[in-house]
């Protein structure tokens, strides 16, 4: 299987993602595409890692794991908290950031 | 077979991811993500990736997509009636995620990089995985522990209800009318 096949898949994944960024209005869709977006550069990272035979590539995607872990922790936290104040989730809503 | 499971992976990956951004109900959403999480799973499997397959379903598809099913649940937000960009904003939306997938295609498609090889080896093993993360990158292994612990202590301070402040407030008021 040529490692291009890969790259593509990953490739399409991360555009997918961001399509989805630019195009929803609700934060926790936005939160996930952003997840979306962190797996396919972790597919890519596993594919050059078989590439290469060399496991430090996997070891990166295990921290990116951890970052991303920690990220959705605080993100959901700000987003809770945002709703509590303006009942709403609507990033039209949230871009004023006086109430 | 490699090929037909890589073939099924790499549809089922794509299509639930356009899924996600597509449906209309953010459930939904979280269900086709957390599908694609299997497919790429699946994937990491193929590439002897074990111990990521695993991490990535406990990790992705069991903690962090059930922590966004419980937000959405928790803000009643599993209506149909999400309120949409405009058809203009959209439009744009798909067509700078559209060229930028063509763009890094075009400069990529002749990138001449190597077959992978179908034998199988063994660096995905937890064994190897471990020792290499105890003994070369066991730093960053604990700086991720404390960036662990600032993160829940965090969240903790950021989702609480706010009385402190409420009776700060009063506090500063009742000194305001004393003086």
């Amino acid at each position: 299987m040529p490692i291009q096949y890969y790259l593509f898949l990953s490739m399409a994944l991360f555009s997918i993602g961001i399509m989805g960024t630019l195009m929803r209005r609700n934060a926790i869709i936005i939160f996930m595409c952003i997840e979306l977006m962190l797996n396919a550069v972790n597919l890519l990272l596993v594919a050059f890692s078989k590439m290469y035979v060399d496991s430090s590539a996997q070891i990166f995607v295990f921290f990116i794991m951890v970052v991303a872990a920690a990220e959705v922790a605080v993100g959901l936290a700000v987003i809770v908290m945002m709703h509590r104040k303006v009942h709403s989730v609507d990033i039209n809503i949230l871009n004023r950031l006086k109430h | 077979m490699y090929e037909v499971l890589f073939w099924f992976l790499t549809i089922m990956a794509i299509g639930c991811a356009l899924g996600v951004i597509l449906s209309r109900n953010p459930v939904n959403s979280v269900l086709f993500l957390i599908a694609t999480f299997f497919a790429i799973s699946g994937h990491y499997l193929l590439l002897n990736a074990q111990f990521l397959a695993v991490v990535n379903i406990i990790v992705y598809a069991g903690a962090i997509m059930v922590l966004f099913l419980f937000v959405m649940m928790l803000m009643n937000l599993n209506a149909d009636v999400e309120p949409q960009k405009s058809r203009l904003a959209q439009l744009a939306g798909m067509i700078a995620g559209g060229v930028l997938f063509l763009v890094i295609l075009a400069a990529l498609r002749t990138a001449s990089l190597s077959v992978l090889d179908k034998q199988s080896n063994d660096i995905g093993l937890i064994k190897n995985l471990g020792k290499v993360l105890f003994t070369q990158y066991v730093l960053p292994f604990e700086i991720s522990s404390v960036l662990f612990l600032s993160a829940i202590i965090g969240a903790v301070v950021i989702s609480r209800k706010e009385e402190v402040h409420s009776t700060v407030a009063d506090g500063s008021v009742n000194t305001s009318d004393i003086k």
